[in-house]
């Protein structure tokens, strides 16, 4: 055995390591956020989230239809996503306990663990191909594919957080079952559901690789969603890996946009999360 | 979210306490419970589809190359030739890269935050690493190609200089590589490794390390005998499920990497891997057979994440069980 004070000394030496390693995340977070904030922040102006990006190698232009087209991506592909994922999760919380629940779980991780590119395999194989062209609709399916086990395993995970007793006295007055889950039950994990949805929301804003192939993006204004479309995280791609200097430029405005974007989402819902957490204790 | 889901005891007790069918279910609750139950089986007809649409459209790469196509380096889509191993060598070498580079320093993190730092600053930190993990992959690339990738071919020639006698750090630097790959990587890995790990290190029983403390270890010696191997299935499983992020990871890596399909033993030399061979070149793909071969690269990293995730799972299950 070593002596007390060299056992005192590796103590205080390894768990200033451990202070160290933890610092050394957070600078990386803030290093992120500061890099793009000075490199992005300067170069964002009204004219650039207003206006139609210029042919390539002129200088100037703008991200207004990535904008417009990435919201109307993630509109879509919530509206896909989101009922599929809130009621299939409340159907694993309230009756799922058997083995058919059992193979959705499995279902629900083995999609949550496909990577994102391959999701984009998928909705290309699925729509682009039969359909001979690039979609904005492609695309919103791949974001889709993405959200529902997310938001599937979030929904259980709230709705079973509701007190059995709120259930119960639900029943003995009466009450039929499918009417307690939809008026009490529900209600009661709204807020958990909700923020759970934005995440998975923010997530998908925040996606390239599944539209690289789906989506395509597009330098006008999108005509529909049997075309193809721009987004965000694509012209942030493209632009940063293309040859002029004011390209990335304005790769670095757009990233400063989508970084606000989601970041302001998730600080919410995680801070109201967070709250909602404390309010149960 | 759904990696702090994973750490905690994953299945609660099922509603038992309220019958679920049964011969006297009216009819609204069963159509109330059918209808729920086709938005559930929708994910697993997701699944299949997925499964099926991928080896549906690679069947024609399996028959003109058999197994040899993970086996063979030749990709040369002007004359129809096809292998993988360029691929997979790039991503498995960047992701244990990324794993050597960010384990070390999520456990570290993990350490101090589940048994250090007072509740508040450990929840905080916490808060924070979790917007780390929300940055989207591509502004991770960005920050790749334009400050990391500068930094690194300043940093290699030094590093030449010193550690070139292995082949690990010689040629020229170019910035762009498996280098730039792993790091980018770690930082994309970190949150997750950190956040899953401080999560099972605070399901340690609270007598447990109070009994070690009391016999007069120092809080490092608890941590070490007691909370590290009490809680190392978690661990492992966070390792696991980081993993299965690497070796899908796209973005970040395309724009790092080098996009080179060459198999070099030096760190700094561009690579390619799979997901970033199928961002580049499906849009593009020349010929069915070219198609082809891209997806069935898709499929060959769909199944490695299948087993990479059933591994993560399977560690937490463990510890899990051993909470009951």
């Amino acid at each position: 055995m070593r002596s007390y004070a060299a056992r005192r000394a590796v103590n205080v030496v390894m768990l200033s390591v451990t202070a160290f390693c933890a610092a050394a995340a957070l600078f990386s977070l803030f290093f992120v956020l500061g890099y793009i904030a000075w490199r992005g922040l300067g170069a964002l102006s009204w004219a650039f989230l207003t206006r139609l990006p210029k042919p390539a190698g002129e200088a100037g232009g703008g991200i207004a239809n990535s904008i417009v087209d990435s919201a109307k991506l993630v509109a879509l592909a919530g509206a896909i996503g989101i009922p599929v994922g809130v009621l299939g999760g409340v159907y694993l919380a309230e009756f799922g306990g058997g083995r058919l629940g059992a193979l959705v779980r499995f279902c629900a991780d083995v999609l949550n663990g496909v990577p994102s590119i391959v999701v984009g395999l998928f909705a290309y194989a699925l729509i682009v191909v039969p359909m001979k062209g690039f979609s904005g609709l492609a695309g919103s399916v791949a974001l889709a594919v993405i959200m529902i086990p997310i938001v599937l395993r979030n929904t259980e995970e709230f709705v079973r957080l509701v007190p059995h007793a709120l259930r119960e006295a639900g029943l003995a007055l009466g009450v039929p079952r499918w009417k307690v889950v939809l008026r009490i039950v529900i209600p009661s994990a709204a807020r958990g559901i909700v923020t759970g949805s934005l995440l998975a929301l923010s997530r998908a804003a925040g996606e390239t690789a599944p539209l690289i192939f789906t989506a395509f993006g597009n330098r006008y204004w999108d005509s529909g969603f049997l075309q193809p479309m721009a987004a965000l995280p694509l012209t942030i791609y493209t632009y940063a890996i293309s040859p002029y200097d004011d390209l990335h430029r304005q790769a670095w405005a757009a990233a400063a946009v989508l970084m606000i974007f989601v970041l302001a989402i998730n600080a919410t819902t995680r801070l109201a999360l967070r709250t909602q957490a404390m309010e149960a204790r | 979210m759904s990696a702090e889901a994973l750490a905690r005891p994953e299945n609660r007790p099922a509603l038992k306490a309220i019958p679920v069918a049964g011969p006297r279910e009216q009819a609204g609750d069963r159509l109330f419970r059918w209808s729920l139950l086709l938005f559930a089986l929708s994910v697993v007809v997701l699944a299949g589809l997925v499964a099926w649409k991928l080896i549906a459209g690679s069947l024609m790469t399996w028959k003109a190359f058999g197994w040899r196509f993970l086996f063979s380096s030749a990709w040369d889509p002007v004359n129809d030739k096809f292998g993988a191993l360029p691929f997979i060598y790039g991503t498995l070498v960047s992701s244990a890269l990324a794993l050597l580079l960010a384990l070390p320093l999520g456990a570290g993190s993990a350490i101090f935050l589940a048994e250090l730092a007072p509740r508040r600053v450990s929840d905080v930190c916490t808060f924070l690493i979790e917007l780390l993990a929300a940055v989207p992959s591509v502004i991770l690339g960005l920050i790749g190609i334009f400050a990391l990738a500068p930094f690194l071919s300043a940093v290699e020639p030094w590093l030449t200089k010193r550690l070139g006698f292995l082949p690990l750090f010689q040629g020229a630097p170019y910035g762009v590589g498996m280098l730039a790959a792993g790091i980018i990587l770690a930082l994309m890995i970190l949150p997750y490794i950190t956040i899953v790990s401080r999560e099972v290190l605070l399901g340690v029983p609270r007598p447990l390390k109070e009994g070690v403390l009391a016999l007069g270890a120092t809080r490092w010696e608890m941590v070490t005998r007691v909370s590290l191997p009490y809680s190392a299935p978690g661990i492992a499983g966070a390792v696991f499920l980081s993993l299965g992020r690497a070796l899908g990871e796209t973005m970040a890596v395309t724009m790092v990497i080098g996009n080179t399909p060459k198999i070099s033993a030096s760190l700094f030399q561009p690579g390619y891997t799979m997901a970033a061979v199928i961002a580049n070149e499906l849009a593009e793909a020349v010929s069915d057979l070219h198609l082809q071969s891209l997806i069935a690269i898709g499929l060959t990293l769909f199944g490695v994440t299948i087993l990479v995730n059933a591994a993560a799972r399977l560690m937490l299950l463990r510890l899990s069980k051993r909470h009951s």
